[in-house]
């Protein structure tokens, strides 16, 4: 079983491309899991056609120690197996703590087995990595590929360069590797340059450019991924290819995060800044 | 000193263990003791680099903010319903630990001490936040037991996690407005010690009990203690004298106190200080909202009880009282006497090393004196540089991000209440009479010279003096008992009092020779060998 978590600023579309490539994973016949693991439990909802109900947390909140994985496993398109976290209101408690407690109940819970059950568990997980709850799934072998979702915003690349030296630090004494960059467009001039350069800086390579098309937002609104929504269109396409390109990957490294300097000369270069 | 090393070798001693950067650090808060000037006809004392962060990996005596905040300051107050917002082991380990007595005046006054109230914050709680929890607590406390007063006291999740318990206090005091609610975000990560904690407490009490009430004990000479903690019943003692004086205690802070003396002590005249690490601030800001002037007094020996009763007759200027005091001690005294003559010819001359809190360090070593008893080394868990070399350096301490980071609250005097008691002449003509009004004259000024002052001794540190000086007693808390015990000095806590007390007034320093004088004559210790020790005796 492949253990991939998705990482990167907030807003980047994360939940979205990871939904989409499951998808694509799925129609491969792979069997899938995804992991929310955000507060606002939404990151299956393209895959269950509506939100996830009964969330890790809430279930254990209500029933206690007494928690079944068929009260919190949901089965959405091609059987991929759904799970969220779940965890406070805005402003409340500590959501990194409820992410660290879900994790190790889905573990104990026997949530991966039987072994050979599953191909892939995709950890979905929330913004920035800004505290240990956070960097939970990238800790103690949990996942061990990451791929960052990033578009060619400073903002987003900076978040990614973060990101990378959380990596390092747990990369250092565990399993945990970067699997690669998913550039998420923004329509930035220069984007797939720019973040393939990005990606080699960092060690590691621009596994995929998904372009920017309103069809993604299109078959969200109906609650659908696009491969289910539209399998025809050319976007299905590129979210095939992602999950054809994951598949056959081969390139797993501890990645070199760039000093702040060389990020901004970098945007200098390909002409952001001008 | 009575070893034969001197304090300056003692010191290398404990430094040579230390890599540079710690030895560094350990030198500034490791003074030998000396009298480098004057001022105002008492001598000076070099400056001592404390209150500042322990070295991670030492093991420290010190506790954290909430000790100080809870178990110190309002620990001892029987009547406000103490609910710790945290996991059960921080309510449990600080239950009924330090022998703070209490005595409600019937059966039917209520007394909480003996209960332990927590939120007992699980995992959930710390994923959701526990407000809802402490609101469910407070409920339930007040349907229970209907108490005036409630205060919140935050543990380190609490804070880590952002549960706003001063809301929470705001909301439920609307619920319940006969109720006062109040909070402490006391997290036991604040500060550098638990001296964080004393500072966070006092400035609660002040700004949402003290002045809310308006019940006067009758008396013509009314005053408030504050930090006595009456600890093994010191209070009680206290109280006998006081009433024999004809002196009205009206509030203390905080042994055997209440409610409502608490909200009612800023009707009295004169704030009289002991611990003054941990509660300076009350006195200081009661002054400036109500011009009520303090000093600082001493109950802990029998000469230094009758020189406080004197001071305080002093600064009523009474010639009754004057005399009444007087004969208070004539008739107290020869009983002391009488003690002082059995035991001194078999504690004279002995050693003791203490190291406790913010003021005991200091107090104790008058009570030893009257046994003959020499301290030899000394310092404080927690104390701040005025604690150790008198409040003239005041103006000279460099605050620092870790005091900065505790509220310093700006207090105005009071429109209706504040009433000057002292001009600056009268404060003059009691400095003349040996008063010292809003002054503690320090540890290291009153101490010998070439005695070793340490600031937050360890382990390491406390091995160290054992090996070299020998005492005959050391005077510490319950985290040091047995360790030092095992090397053969006997150790008696100061915190707690062990199983004893009281110790303070005329009767506790009776109590007090005896307890030292079966402790340093006692000699299990020497009766006893090691495995070790046998063994070189057989090879010997």
């Amino acid at each position: 079983m492949r253990k991939v978590a998705i990482y990167g600023k907030g807003g980047i579309g994360k939940s979205t491309t990871t939904q989409n490539t499951v998808a694509g994973l799925a129609e491969m016949g792979k069997k899938v899991m995804v992991v929310g693991c955000d507060p606002k439990a939404d990151s299956t909802r393209l895959l269950l056609g509506g939100l996830h109900q009964e969330t890790v947390l809430d279930t254990l909140r209500e029933e206690g120690e007494d928690v079944a994985l068929d009260d919190i496993r949901k089965v959405g398109y091609r059987n991929v197996v759904c799970v969220e976290s779940g965890g406070p209101e805005p402003g409340v408690g500590c959501a990194g703590r409820g992410i660290i407690t879900s994790i190790n109940l889905l573990e104990q819970l026997g949530a991966y087995e039987p072994a050979g059950s599953l191909d892939y568990v995709f950890y979905d997980v929330l913004g920035d990595v800004v505290c240990g709850g956070f960097a939970m799934p990238i800790r103690d072998g949990k996942a061990e590929e990451i791929y960052i979702v990033c578009s060619g915003e400073m903002m987003a690349m900076y978040a990614a360069n973060n990101i990378c030296k959380g990596i390092m630090k747990f990369a250092q004494g565990g399993k945990v590797r970067l699997g690669g960059i998913i550039c998420n467009s923004r329509n930035v001039d220069n984007e797939s340059a720019m973040i393939a350069e990005f990606a080699k800086r960092l060690g590691t390579q621009m596994i995929h450019f998904v372009p920017r098309d309103n069809m993604v937002q299109r078959a969200e609104i109906n609650r659908k991924t696009v491969i289910e929504f539209d399998p025809a269109h050319v976007q299905a396409d590129e979210y095939r290819s992602l999950a054809q390109k994951i598949d056959a990957n081969q390139m797993f490294v501890i990645p070199t995060p760039i000093h702040t300097d060389e990020l901004e000369k970098l945007l200098i270069d390909f002409g952001i800044a001008s | 000193m009575s070893s034969k090393i001197s304090a300056e070798e003692l010191k290398q001693e404990m430094l040579k263990k230390y890599p540079a950067k710690v030895a560094r650090k350990r030198e500034k808060q490791i003074i030998v003791n000396q009298h480098v000037g004057e001022f105002e006809g008492r001598p000076t004392a070099p400056p001592i680099a404390v209150n500042s962060r322990t070295i991670p990996g030492i093991l420290s005596m010190r506790g954290c903010a909430y000790a100080g905040c809870k178990g110190v300051v309002l620990g001892p107050t029987r009547d406000i319903v103490h609910i710790v917002h945290g996991p059960i082991g921080c309510s449990f380990y600080a239950w009924l630990t330090r022998r703070n007595q209490t005595r409600p005046e019937s059966l039917n006054d209520p007394n909480y001490m003996n209960y332990c109230f927590s939120t007992d914050m699980q995992e959930q709680d710390i994923i959701y936040g526990g407000e809802k929890k402490l609101r469910a607590a407070i409920e339930e406390a007040i349907a229970i037991f209907h108490p005036k007063a409630l205060d919140i006291f935050s543990t380190c999740p609490v804070g880590l996690i952002g549960d706003d318990v001063h809301a929470v206090a705001r909301e439920m005091e609307a619920k319940y407005p006969d109720v006062n609610i109040f909070a402490f975000s006391c997290e036991g990560y604040k500060g550098v010690s638990q001296s964080a904690g004393h500072h966070i407490a006092n400035n609660k009490v002040f700004t949402d009990v003290v002045g809310l009430g308006d019940m006067r004990k009758p008396g013509k000479f009314r005053m408030n203690l504050l930090g006595e903690y009456n600890i093994g019943g010191d209070s009680f003692e206290l109280d006998r004298i006081f009433l024999k004086c004809g002196l009205t205690l009206q509030a203390t802070f905080s042994g055997n106190s209440t409610y409502e003396e608490f909200a009612s002590s800023h009707t009295v005249d004169l704030n009289l200080v002991m611990c003054h690490r941990s509660i300076n601030y009350m006195a200081d800001m009661m002054e400036r909202k109500y011009g009520i002037p303090w000093f600082k007094v001493n109950f802990i020996g029998a000469a230094a009880t009758a020189k406080s009763l004197r001071h305080i007759a002093a600064y009523y200027d009474d010639a009754e009282l004057t005399a009444r005091v007087e004969q208070v001690i004539a008739e107290e005294m020869p009983a002391v006497l009488e003690s002082q003559a059995k035991y001194r010819p078999r504690c004279e001359g002995k050693t003791a090393v203490m190291f406790l809190g913010g003021s005991r360090a200091h107090h104790y070593q008058d009570l030893f004196s009257e046994l003959g008893m020499v301290t030899v080394s000394a310092g404080y868990e927690f104390a701040h540089r005025d604690d150790y070399e008198g409040r003239h350096v005041l103006p000279d301490i460099k605050v620092d991000a870790d005091s900065r980071n505790i509220e310093e609250l700006h207090v105005l005097p009071d429109p209706e209440l504040y009433q000057q008691r002292l001009t600056e002449d009268d404060k003059a003509a009691l400095k003349a009479k040996g008063i010292l009004m809003n002054g503690y004259e320090g540890l290291m000024p009153e101490m010998a010279e070439g005695t070793l002052i340490i600031d937050d001794l360890n382990h390491h540190e406390a091995e160290v003096l054992i090996e070299k000086l020998k005492p005959a007693i050391f005077c510490a808390g319950i985290k040091e008992k047995y360790v030092i015990q095992k090397s053969g000095v006997p150790l008696k806590q100061l915190h707690n009092y062990d199983y004893s007390g009281p110790y303070a007034g005329f009767q506790g320093a009776v109590n007090f020779y005896q307890e030292i004088d079966r402790m340093v004559n006692a000699t299990p210790f020497g009766l006893v060998k090691a495995p070790w020790q046998e063994l070189d005796a057989a090879s010997a």
